[in-house]
């Protein structure tokens, strides 16, 4: 099922959490909303669900108008970050909720149950209470208690935002594979970069209340709109004046045409990734990435002198198209503080 | 070596209290802690609680133990006993006697069902206070909040003399209610208001409203996200507040022995009754009157310590 956000803005008091907000979400799809904390993404996502009401402007679902449509007569099925398990009740009850509600007979209510708790691998946890279940098992559990009343569509806010690294890696690949089965479309908040290029077919980039770009995580990734989506999709640098990704930059052992003069500032190797920061007088030092066999075929060291050029292809921005953030010419032209993360460590960005 | 040693003094420490103290000061916190599980439950789980931190800590913990028992021994254990000793001195001849006299009889059947009727009145209000307080905004919120322990903190003399210029012969509303029963529950429900809206208030305001959302998000209406999630969650401390609240209800004298105008069979409760008996120097059918009370107000918080246990694991 569709769903068309048009002109939404909300407001909290003073705060503006969306602003004049447009999003078409296409059927069957998994979008990802991406953006940092506060940026309106949870907001947007809470209206779909109708748990929050937009101050103006129109939420259509599935070609209906469902902006004062109360939550219970969407369809949606919602996930949270901290799960919102239903302590009083065991595991199976807590997924049967929704069926019990529409009083469908106690056998079909099994029989759901029965398959959804399959479905998401807590066959053996129905009598359990959610007490009893790990982070990652009371998710699953959430999920199944959405899908059981067959949502047109499916909400997850922050899902794997409280679990461990590990375990939100499973999820991930988990929640990937069960959108290719179930094909409900699903829309999910995540202030992870990586979680949103490796889950989603489509990404949202939320912030400041307002839509930033939106595309497939390709198109995001090669082609970012300004320098706040660069940044936040990933580590960015300067060379000759303009942001591009470290490891879009070749480092070469000799003078080239266009190629950039530096001396090796840092080198830090971590795993098969070796970061160097190369000066290059008067800007700020470069940050490159380099395999370490790239490095080893380099045999710079530090204190040597290496030329620098952007590799075919290079996704580039004008430093000084700093519409986003019109906070003069020095460094921060990449909005919200993202650039010196990126810059210093052009590291693998943590949103 | 050391494990023996530390074994031996752990069950020694708590033990030895544990004879003497184990009903009076486990019963009291282990029944408001949903487990009422009598003598065995809370010894269990005293001694667990001293064993860990027994072996540096065992003087001060015994010196602690040691001045609990003592205090509520004189307070409450001695009294309580020499009540209990009283009553039993006229033997279970002299109780039925007492019992059943039609006066005593009716005084306390009103107080029961009084109690009882409150108790029920203050399971519903006091929730429905609860919850205005801790989930709407309107101004004069924090007045209402400060206003609900008036009753706390006005003497029970002083709310009785309030509730009957009020609602007695002199009406300003020209409500007169005095010598009815519906003065002992007013009365009642006056004193006891602020027991479940201060036991409900903490849960409700540490509830987790994204299970409200979920079950708004599956269908749920208003009504039935309060019946199927908040209620259970609230039921604890809504059963908490009742057992006090009933407790106080039955104990009550100071603010009704004004308004409800002590009519025998009609309007007395036992608490004026009891003080009928002690004026008439017949302490041992004030004792009988004020035991059998007391056992139908711990029956009644055990059983909603019970009741807890059991709505607390299945909805």
């Amino acid at each position: 099922m569709s769903i068309e956000i048009r002109d939404v803005t909300k407001t909290f008091g003073s705060f503006t959490a969306l602003d004049d907000v447009s999003v078409a979400i296409r059927p069957g799809s998994l979008t990802a909303l991406l953006g940092p904390s506060g940026g309106g993404k949870s907001t947007l996502l809470r209206i779909i669900a109708g748990l929050e009401t937009a101050d103006s402007g129109v939420v259509t679902i599935d070609g209906a108008d469902a902006t004062r449509l109360p939550p219970q007569k969407r369809g949606v099925g919602f996930v949270f970050q901290h799960y919102a398990a239903f302590p009083h009740m065991s595991v199976a009850r807590n997924v049967a909720f929704g069926l019990e509600i529409r009083k469908r007979p106690r056998e079909e209510v099994r029989a759901r149950v029965d398959e959804l708790l399959r479905l998401v691998h807590l066959e053996q946890f129905g009598d359990r209470m959610p007490s009893q279940l790990s982070g990652g098992q009371r998710q699953r559990m959430a999920l199944a208690r959405a899908l059981a009343v067959e949502p047109s569509v499916l909400l997850l806010d922050e899902p794997f935002g409280a679990l461990d690294a590990k375990v939100r890696k499973e999820l991930r690949d988990w929640l990937r594979r069960l959108h290719d089965e179930v094909h409900v479309t699903t829309v999910f908040v995540t202030h992870d970069q990586e979680e949103a290029l490796e889950v989603a077919d489509e990404i949202v980039v939320i912030s400041q209340g307002r839509v930033e770009q939106t595309g497939s995580p390709d198109a995001l990734y090669d082609r970012p709109a300004n320098p706040f989506v660069m940044s936040f999709l990933g580590p960015v640098t300067q060379l000759g004046g303009r942001l591009v990704r470290p490891h879009d930059i070749e480092v070469l052992g000799i003078e080239v045409r266009d190629a950039v003069a530096g001396v090796v500032a840092d080198i830090q190797r971590v795993g098969n990734e070796a970061r160097v920061r190369v000066g290059v007088g008067g800007a700020p030092p470069v940050a490159v990435v380099l395999t370490r066999a790239e490095l080893r075929a380099l045999g710079a060291r530090v204190g040597d002198t290496v030329w620098l050029r952007l590799a075919a292809g290079a996704a580039t921005l004008p430093v000084d198209d700093a519409a986003v953030a019109p906070s003069g010419p020095t460094l921060p032209a990449v909005a919200g503080g993202e650039g010196g993360r990126a810059l210093a460590g052009a590291s693998s960005p943590r949103g | 070596m050391t494990t023996p040693v530390r074994d031996d003094a752990a069950v020694a420490s708590s033990s030895r209290p544990g004879v003497a103290g184990g009903d009076g000061v486990g019963r009291p916190v282990t029944s408001r802690r949903r487990r009422g599980g009598g003598a065995r439950g809370s010894h269990a789980s005293s001694s667990r609680g001293v064993a860990p931190a027994a072996p540096p800590l065992s003087l001060g913990a015994g010196l602690g133990l040691g001045l609990a028992v003592l205090w509520l021994s004189l307070l409450v254990l001695l009294p309580l006993a020499a009540v209990i000793a009283t009553a039993a001195a006229g033997g279970w001849d002299g109780v039925v006697r007492v019992l059943t006299q039609p006066q005593t009889a009716a005084a306390i059947r009103l107080t029961l069902e009084q109690a009882a009727l409150v108790t029920v009145i203050n399971a519903v209000m006091g929730t429905a206070i609860a919850w205005v307080l801790v989930r709407d905004r309107f101004p004069g919120r924090r007045v209402l909040d400060v206003v609900i322990d008036v009753p706390f903190a006005l003497p029970t003399v002083v709310a009785g003399l309030v509730l009957l210029a009020l609602y007695g012969p002199q009406s300003p509303l020209g409500v007169d209610i005095a010598n009815t029963k519906v003065a002992v529950t007013f009365a009642l429900a006056f004193v006891t208001l602020p027991f479940v809206v201060r036991t409900v208030q903490p849960v409700l305001e540490t509830l987790d409203r994204s299970a409200e959302d979920a079950a708004r998000s599956l269908g749920a209406s208003g009504w039935t996200v309060f019946r199927r999630i908040v209620l259970p969650a609230l039921a604890p401390a809504i059963a908490a507040g009742a057992a006090l609240s009933f407790a106080r209800g039955v104990a009550e004298y100071g603010s009704l022995v004004l308004i409800s105008g002590n009519l025998a069979m009609r309007t007395e409760v036992a608490s004026v009754r009891m003080l009928g008996y002690i004026e008439g120097g017949d302490m041992a059918a004030a004792a009988v009157v004020a035991t059998f009370l007391l056992a139908i107000s711990l029956a009644v918080t055990l059983a909603l310590g019970l009741f807890n246990r059991v709505g607390g694991r299945r909805g």
